[in-house]
């Protein structure tokens, strides 16, 4: 594995995230809206499966906020790499923002000067795991800022597990319209508290149709409030709550609500 | 109901429209979001002619993807969310006869308020923007491009912009209140 290989990697896997939505994300989009019956929820969400079309065929990225592009990379550890892993997907995120092409989005958090192609200090945001095996693999999740604008993260008292529901869909309510529902809601329990933030986004990896008992009730929970697709009222808030949890200090309870767009959009590419 | 609007706007067509209405665009929209709303009233305060029009005009919450090829093309133009927008809105509203909004998520109860009598916010569907990109004819011009590609205000050609609901209306209905 070279240098290369890496960079071409990153911009196939962000040219699959950008233009093809996960097989699971695209039926529960389709579940949806075969659940609603109200007439402008259900308009909104034929939109979405037209659109999702449209970006396949045509090959465009299906939002034009690209997003802030987020990897999670897993070295196995018999790898031997000999070369700048980090420069290597830096590269290539800036050909792919030239080629496919992406939206410029990342700007200095002051001056708010726009770097031009996604890059900058801490972006492309880069997670690293050490894992056992010959591999290594690449998800690229591309977070927009709608939703990430109305995520929230808490340090609850360690008496109130029981309160963790509540704060989650006192969440999904306060943002409304805004993350462009319907949503996925990511939820880290436990850890720090940047932790807790990274688990919650890590939580927006997982399988959306398979969901436990909690992750169902909290679901339920937040369809209740009928915010609907687009925040125009129907029966689909969220489409799931993922939850992913870490051990936490015995005075801790960091909680971590990451919302994520109907458009939860990750490609996974994998090198030996 | 349905209805066609062309630009330039008249405000008796902005009162005929009530929440739940469908409507298609058709005409010359612009588009502006967080920088472009702050120097438009930087302007504005200034005293200053701006190089769009809001009045009778159709504002775009929108930051597009854009690529040039020899020309500007469009390649991903969805809405964003409006409510970024709401502290600039009610004094651009006190400037125009009409207006309308297209984006997203809706806006705040002041906004709603200071659209009375004047301006519509029309919804389309956050996230396509492959699908809005299909009715955008072409780029007329782009202006403020020192504010980089989104924040930056592009002049569309559009034909039939829409399936866009009426989600906010001039008589101080929105389908956000619930």
């Amino acid at each position: 594995m070279e240098y290369n290989d890496v960079v071409e990697a990153v911009v196939f896997a962000l040219r699959k995230a950008h233009t093809e939505l996960p097989d699971d994300v695209v039926k529960a989009i389709k579940k949806a809206y075969e659940s609603e019956d109200n007439e402008i929820a259900k308009r909104n969400l034929e939109a979405i499966l037209k659109n999702i079309d449209a970006a396949k065929k045509l090959g465009v990225p299906m939002c034009q906020d690209t997003g802030i592009p987020v990897f999670f990379v897993s070295v196995g550890r018999e790898l031997c790499l000999d070369f700048d892993l980090k420069a290597a997907i830096v590269e290539g995120v800036r050909k792919a923002t030239a080629e496919i092409p992406l939206r410029p989005n990342a700007v200095h958090p002051i001056t708010r000067e726009n770097s031009g192609d996604n890059t900058g200090m801490n972006v492309p945001q880069i997670n690293v795991d050490l894992v056992e095996g010959d591999e290594l693999r690449m998800v690229v999740m591309p977070k927009g800022a709608g939703s990430e604008n109305v995520s929230a993260l808490k340090m609850m008292l360690p008496t109130e597990v029981n309160k963790i529901k509540e704060f989650v869909v006192e969440n999904v309510k306060k943002a409304g319209g805004k993350p462009c529902p319907p949503v996925f809601v990511g939820v880290g329990i436990g850890g720090t508290f940047d932790g807790a933030a990274k688990l919650a986004k890590k939580a927006l990896l997982k399988n959306v149709l398979e969901m436990d008992e909690f992750e169902l009730e909290m679901l339920e929970a937040v369809n209740e409030l009928g915010i609907g697709p687009m925040g125009l009222g129907g029966k689909n808030t969220a489409l799931a709550v993922l939850v992913e949890m870490g051990h936490c200090h015995t005075a801790s309870l960091p909680v971590a609500v990451n919302i994520q767009c109907w458009a939860n959009r990750r490609a996974e590419v994998v090198l030996r | 109901m349905e209805y066609e609007l062309k630009t330039p706007l008249s405000r008796e067509e902005i009162l005929k429209l009530k929440v739940g209405d469908t409507v298609y665009v058709t005409g010359e929209i612009f588009t502006a979001r967080d920088e472009a709303h702050a120097r438009a009233l930087e302007w504005m305060d200034e005293g200053k002619e701006l190089p769009f029009s809001f009045d009778r005009g159709v504002v775009y919450h929108c930051g597009p993807l854009v690529k040039k090829n020899g020309e500007w093309r469009v390649v991903s133009a969805g809405p964003t969310t409006s409510a970024r927008m709401n502290p600039f809105t009610p004094k651009i509203l006190e400037k125009v006869e009409c207006m309308a909004i297209i984006g997203k998520g809706g806006m705040s109860d002041e906004v709603v308020n200071a659209m009375r009598g004047k301006a519509v916010y029309l919804a389309f569907t956050g996230g396509a923007g492959a699908l809005a990109s299909q009715s955008i004819k072409r780029v007329k011009g782009v202006v403020w491009e020192d504010l980089g590609m989104p924040e930056a205000v592009w002049l569309f050609e559009v034909e039939r912009f829409g399936p866009c609901i009426v989600a906010i209306d001039a008589h101080g209905n929105s389908l956000y209140r619930r």
